[in-house]
């Protein structure tokens, strides 16, 4: 009884890692700018395709193809917000939208046409593969893999917002926007560098989820509704709070396929809408 | 003693540590102008958001005319007699003078909620909302959008947008921040032009407007009512002067 | 500048706005040219009724309340399960049976607009993807129901007014299809015009102000909301009886975005924009229906971006900055907007 609940504990705790890598840039700019970004997992799909590219036709290893994954969306997000979203920092949520989805859909076509439809085979690396056995519970090599991951990047994050200027800046334009343009800081500029690695780890995020949930062109949208739970729960521009709410959302989304297998993804909705109901601005956010 | 018009008793709010509002006491009877005033930061629009139920009071209670609102809705407050306007024009972009002041006239009425009466058969409200206009001087540019109008109109717009509601209580929240010179005479004769039966409160930093208008002028600091007096008691109050209107602006 | 004139002028100008113009009477002629000349394409013409329709009701929330809805699909479905299902269960009578699915579907949206009307901006949002997420599960789930993923099976559909059956050449499904199409506009018509239309375009311009107006603003948005739900499912339920079958594709979200697409492209706020963007989106679709879907996505993200980025107002809109720029030479037009002024 205690180990199959352990096990989806752990499980759960690290398809929430993932969540939470995926969604904390997200988090981020919105705190930042009230930018809404529909397009941030396309991103993720762009870090997916990286590392299916570079292990499968270039024969890369894959621990080598997460800085790429994490590079080539960093790129990506600054080659469009230069573009496209630059433009739109003060437009209507509608406008954000519309122009967000479009890049969803061109990026799923893309991603189709390219690569087809179907999930991407991938071969995890050996030494990522099987389970280690701890205290009588059997972990998955991979999850501790990411789990591990996902905490020395959440350590990272917090140590550069606390202790770098950029990192405060970014801190006051989250918490004040106009106060912080009022002390000088260019809020534009720090966005666009917040943007780039808000993607990038959605791109890193991306490469890191073909082996727990695969990646077919898709996915920019299925996770799409996850991402914006753990940020509207977790409250806009909170790394803490993304990090409870991603935990939270991962451990109930596993724990319901394993329990309650009927009721599906029809759980997390309800809950989803009840809490923004309850508190519009999430669990531990401010804005709004 | 007649019923005041607007009246408070011990509101208090605190946002955490902060206290935004401590024990205010007012009274406002029928037909008075009075001015509010205080230095950034002494509570006064909190006060206001507390009055017309834009913000919960942790403690304390508004009364209009009598009876006490502190629990209902903002809406709920300005059908029974209290506008307001607001510091920055909080208008209606694209839609017209004459549109926007035919909806409040409307919303008035009831008849905001009637979908199958066309418009073409609200007569009399479209009337009212261009005579409210035409005593601002705004009927001339009543069909253009709101936002071509220059900055001193939109401001006589948020008037005619509170009068519209017919209030029996007005507040007015700076109503000539903003404004150019050459634009404000006709704010000031607008304000001149009130009835003397409707209740006026000015939030002010004008001291132009203080002396002009107010009959009465109460000084907010650090979330409590400092002194009340006439104006030219408040202007010779070294208290006063010390703390509002600053050490930069002496003599 | 111009002297206040003798009372009826300021209404005059008001009611200028409101009449109907000769070239929405060649609208709606044109709407009959497909009975004339295009015989082989009904099927076809019907379809663009129809989501001209979906996105009619959509501008009612979008449009002139400024409610983005990203689940508008939800409310569709909701009146096309609702009139496959009492087709199914024996009651084939067409009229009764697209009543009772708007009736539904609008007592849904009335449940729904409890939540609407309590959160804003992308809150809003959210709860709005959401909860057209939740109806597609659900759905998707409860396929003793719906059939699920295979769709409802065994919709018949009794002949229109005893007499003309849905059949493939698709006169009676787009004879039926325009004919509620128009009886709905004139309703949506008459609503835009009134003063609770007003009351939808003010918290549209400004929501935080209506309170302060007096105005009774969840009141407007449950109405609102409930009257744009029952409009969906008008044409969701004429979508199951034309075609005699329903699926889950309408309730996915591609169809949410579909219809948005649609209403952006024609241009929110306009009533007509609805129409003309369905027009132009689902006959452009069949034109190149034999491309690979794929393409199809991507250029309809292309569009998107296009519009968002240099055509705001969308195709009527970019029509109307023409005609004031003409009128007025060298006068700036107005601020660029997605949603229209009327």
């Amino acid at each position: 009884m205690l180990v199959p609940l352990l096990g989806v504990l752990f499980d759960g705790f690290a398809y929430g890692m993932l969540l939470f890598l995926l969604s904390i840039g997200l988090a981020v700019t919105l705190g930042m700018m009230n930018f809404v970004n529909l397009a941030h997992l396309s991103f993720a799909m762009l870090g997916g395709y990286v590392t299916i590219t570079l292990t499968q036709k270039l024969g890369w290893p894959f621990l080598a193809t997460l800085p790429a994954a994490f590079l080539a969306a960093a790129a990506a997000a600054v080659v469009l917000e230069r573009l496209l979203y630059r433009r739109l920092y003060r437009a209507s949520e509608l406008d954000q939208c519309l122009l967000t989805i479009g890049l969803v859909f061109m990026s799923v076509a893309t991603a189709a046409y390219v690569f087809g439809t179907s999930q991407q085979p991938f071969e995890t690396p050996p030494y990522l593969r099987g389970a280690v056995a701890v205290l009588g519970l059997r972990l998955g090599i991979y999850r501790v893999f990411l789990i591990g991951a996902a905490l020395g990047i959440t350590l990272a994050l917090i140590l550069g917002l606390e202790y770098t200027r950029f990192g405060t800046q970014v801190r006051a334009a989250v918490d004040n926007q106009r106060m912080a343009r009022g002390l000088g800081i260019d809020v534009e500029r720090r966005f666009a560098i917040t943007f780039a690695i808000g993607s990038g780890l959605a791109g890193l995020g991306g490469a890191l989820a073909i082996e727990m949930v695969g990646l077919d062109p898709a996915f920019a949208l299925t996770y799409l509704v996850y991402v914006l739970i753990v940020v509207a729960v977790g409250g806009l521009g909170s790394i803490g709070g993304s990090f409870i709410a991603a935990t939270l959302l991962g451990v109930s989304d596993v724990a319901g396929k394993y329990y309650v297998p009927e009721l599906g993804a029809f759980l997390i909705y309800l809950v989803m809408i009840g809490l923004l109901m309850w508190r519009p601005s999430g669990l531990l956010g401010r804005r709004q | 003693m007649s019923t005041p018009a607007l009246a408070t008793r011990a509101l208090d709010k605190r946002f955490g540590s902060v206290v935004a509002a401590r024990g205010i006491d007012l009274s406002l009877p029928s037909g008075a102008r009075h001015a509010l005033i205080g230095p950034n930061g002494a509570g006064k629009t909190t006060l206001i958001n507390m009055i017309t139920g834009m913000l919960a009071p942790d403690g304390g209670q508004v009364f209009l005319g009598g009876d006490e609102v502190t629990g209902l809705a903002p809406d709920q407050r300005v059908k029974r007699g209290l506008a307001r306007t607001f510091q920055i024009n909080t208008l209606f972009p694209r839609l017209s003078p004459l549109e926007a002041t035919t909806l409040a006239v409307c919303e008035r009425s009831g008849l905001a909620a009637r979908w199958w009466k066309p418009l073409r058969a609200c007569r009399a409200e479209v009337d009212e909302a261009h005579e409210i206009l035409r005593s601002l001087g705004l009927a001339s540019v009543c069909h253009r959008a709101t936002h071509e109008l220059p900055y001193g109109q939109q401001r006589l717009l948020e008037i005619a947008l509170a009068l519209a509601t017919r209030p029996r209580v007005l507040l007015l929240d700076e109503p000539a921040a903003g404004v150019p010179r050459d634009e404000s005479v006709a704010l000031f004769t607008a304000i001149a032009g009130l009835s003397v039966d409707l209740t006026v409160l000015f939030i002010e930093h004008d001291m132009d407007v203080v002396f002009r208008f107010a009959s009465r002028v109460i000084v907010m600091v650090g979330g409590q009512v400092l002194v009340e007096g006439s104006p030219s008691e408040i202007a010779g109050d070294p208290r006063v002067a010390e703390i509002y209107l600053g050490g930069a602006r002496r003599g | 500048m111009r002297e206040a004139g003798p009372p009826e002028d300021p209404r005059r100008e008001l009611w200028a706005r409101q009449r109907w113009r000769g070239l929405e009477g060649a609208f709606w002629l044109a709407t009959l040219a497909p009975f004339v000349l295009f015989p082989a394409h009904l099927q076809l013409a019907s379809q663009v009724a129809i989501a001209g329709l979906f996105a009619l009701s959509l501008d009612l929330l979008l449009g002139y309340s400024g409610i983005v809805s990203l689940g508008h699909a939800a409310f569709f479905g909701i009146g096309a399960y609702t009139a496959g299902l009492i087709a199914k269960g024996g009651w084939g009578e067409p009229v009764s049976g697209l009543l009772a699915a708007a009736a539904v579907a609008g007592v849904a949206g009335y449940a729904a607009s409890f939540i609407f009307s309590r959160v804003r901006h992308l809150a809003l949002i959210m709860v709005t993807l959401g909860l057209g997420l939740l109806v597609h599960e659900a759905a998707n789930k409860a396929h003793w129901l719906t059939g699920g993923a295979d769709g409802l099976q065994g919709v018949r559909m009794w002949p229109l007014a005893g007499r003309f059956k849905f059949d493939l050449y698709g006169y009676t499904a787009y004879g039926y299809s325009l004919a509620v199409l128009v009886v709905a506009f004139l309703v949506v018509r008459r609503v835009v015009n009134s003063p609770f239309g007003l009351a939808l375009r003010g918290i549209r311009e400004n929501a935080v102000r209506m309170p302060a107006l007096g105005a009774p603003t969840r009141s407007h948005v449950r109405t609102v909301c409930a009257f744009s739900a029952a409009l969906a499912g008008l044409a969701g339920a004429l979508l199951a009886q034309t075609t005699e079958t329903v699926s889950l594709a309408t309730l996915e979200f591609q169809r949410s975005a579909e219809i948005l697409v649609i209403l952006i492209l024609g241009g929110a706020g306009r009533l007509y924009g609805g129409l003309v963007g369905a027009v132009i989106f689902l006959v452009a679709r069949d034109r190149f229906s034999g491309l690979n879907p794929q393409y199809w996505y991507f250029w309809m993200g292309a569009l998107l971006i296009l519009i968002v980025m240099a055509v705001p107002g969308g195709i009527l809109g970019g029509l109307a900055r023409l005609a004031g720029s003409r009128r007025r030479p060298g006068a700036r037009g107005p601020t660029a907007s997605r949603v229209g002024s009327s």
